[in-house]
């Protein structure tokens, strides 16, 4: 037995052979701590982008206005293009409800108690969608302007309300949610009105002070008033999206959430 | 999950120290995470490792002076021209760092 041609060294104690007993070693690993909700966005997004399907994630407050918003849009664009919903709220079918009285597919994910959306639920409601049969899918993320920022849903854009009932700090007030908007929508002006207290141009100087370059957008579901450029846009993006399927490639929104950026390229 | 296969990939025997950064743009607060850590860790390979916490700085880039200046959560400007161009450098990290295994 000796230390030279290692015959000293057993199956019961190999394992201190070649370490020191108690000795640590420090590994590198930059790697995000969503990593999992992430893996999951990706594939989603892959699974739209192969459908030709362009996906929305709309965030808000509650009560800012998004399924009002999305009805809207479906009587709007209903006979233009193929539109289907997915609802996140913490409890009842309500929401999904309204949708298909618009005559489009809706599914609605009841989270209980969780405040967001993340990839994995979006996934599993995928499975009730008739993908092929798409053009636009809108997910309605739960009400909430703090955690649903922080997990990729596999979408193309995102889309962010703020209604005038709310206060025009709130892009100050919600820096990482609203830093991630390619869109903001200031809805329900038809109240600006009467609540002159919201200014419009205050909303978007906050905005601005995110760095944001998101196009800014003045509208009302419930007299029509500004919904043209919100159509035009979409109506743009999905021209886009479809260039890019045409091209094999994909299309993130413009901040990545989660922050996704300074994951180390593996 | 990831800690686990960090050290299963090493054959390592525990988790002395957890290394993550979080930016304040991340959506994580460090005082949360620091008391969701136990829960979170109890029973797993990582159970008595302790979490070591950076804190990554806001920086950003100007797209218009090319400047290099910190910044805050809800004011992201130039910190030279106050121009609102800019990128985002560091402040939104949400990343695991690096782990010491105990071998």
């Amino acid at each position: 037995m000796c230390d030279t041609c290692g015959c000293n060294i057993t199956p019961g104690n190999r394992k201190y052979a070649f370490k020191p007993v108690g000795g640590t070693t420090p590994v590198s690993v930059l790697k995000n701590l969503l990593a999992q909700n992430d893996n999951q966005a990706v594939h989603n997004r892959r699974h739209f982008d192969s459908q030709g399907i362009l996906t929305i994630n709309l965030m808000s407050s509650p009560g800012s206005g998004k399924t009002a918003l999305l009805e809207a849009t479906i009587d709007a664009l209903k006979g233009e293009f193929r539109i289907g919903v997915i609802e996140g709220d913490l409890e009842t079918e309500n929401d999904a409800v309204r949708i298909r009285a618009r005559g489009v597919p809706a599914y609605q994910i009841t989270t209980g108690t969780a405040c967001h959306l993340d990839a994995h639920m979006v996934h599993d409601a995928l499975h009730h969608f008739p993908l092929a049969a798409l053009d636009i899918l809108f997910i309605e993320n739960v009400g909430n302007l703090v955690c649903p920022a922080s997990f990729d849903l596999g979408q193309h854009r995102n889309v962010i309300l703020l209604s005038v009932t709310e206060g025009d700090d709130k892009p100050a007030k919600y820096p990482v949610m609203f830093r991630a908007a390619d869109v903001v929508l200031i809805t329900k002006s038809d109240l600006l009105a009467v609540l002159d207290d919201f200014d419009p141009a205050r909303a978007e100087s906050y905005l601005r002070h995110l760095a944001s370059t998101a196009p800014v957008m003045r509208l009302s579901a419930r007299n029509g008033a500004g919904l043209d450029a919100w159509l035009h846009w979409l109506r743009h993006e999905l021209t886009l999206a479809r260039a890019r399927v045409s091209h094999g490639e994909s299309v993130s929104p413009g901040v990545p959430l989660g922050g996704r950026s300074h994951e180390a390229a593996t | 999950m990831q800690l686990a296969e960090v050290a299963q990939g090493h054959g390592a025997q525990g988790v002395k120290s957890v290394r993550v950064s979080i930016g304040p743009l991340s959506g994580v607060e460090p005082q949360l995470l620091r008391d969701a850590y136990p829960i979170a860790s109890a029973g797993s390979v990582a159970a008595d490792a302790t979490l070591l916490i950076e804190a990554a700085p806001i920086r950003v880039q100007c797209e218009t002076c090319g400047a290099e200046t910190e910044a805050s959560p809800n004011r992201l400007l130039c910190g030279s021209c106050g121009d609102y161009h800019t990128r985002l450098l560091s402040g939104d990290e949400l990343l695991l760092v690096s782990v010491e295994l105990v071998m």
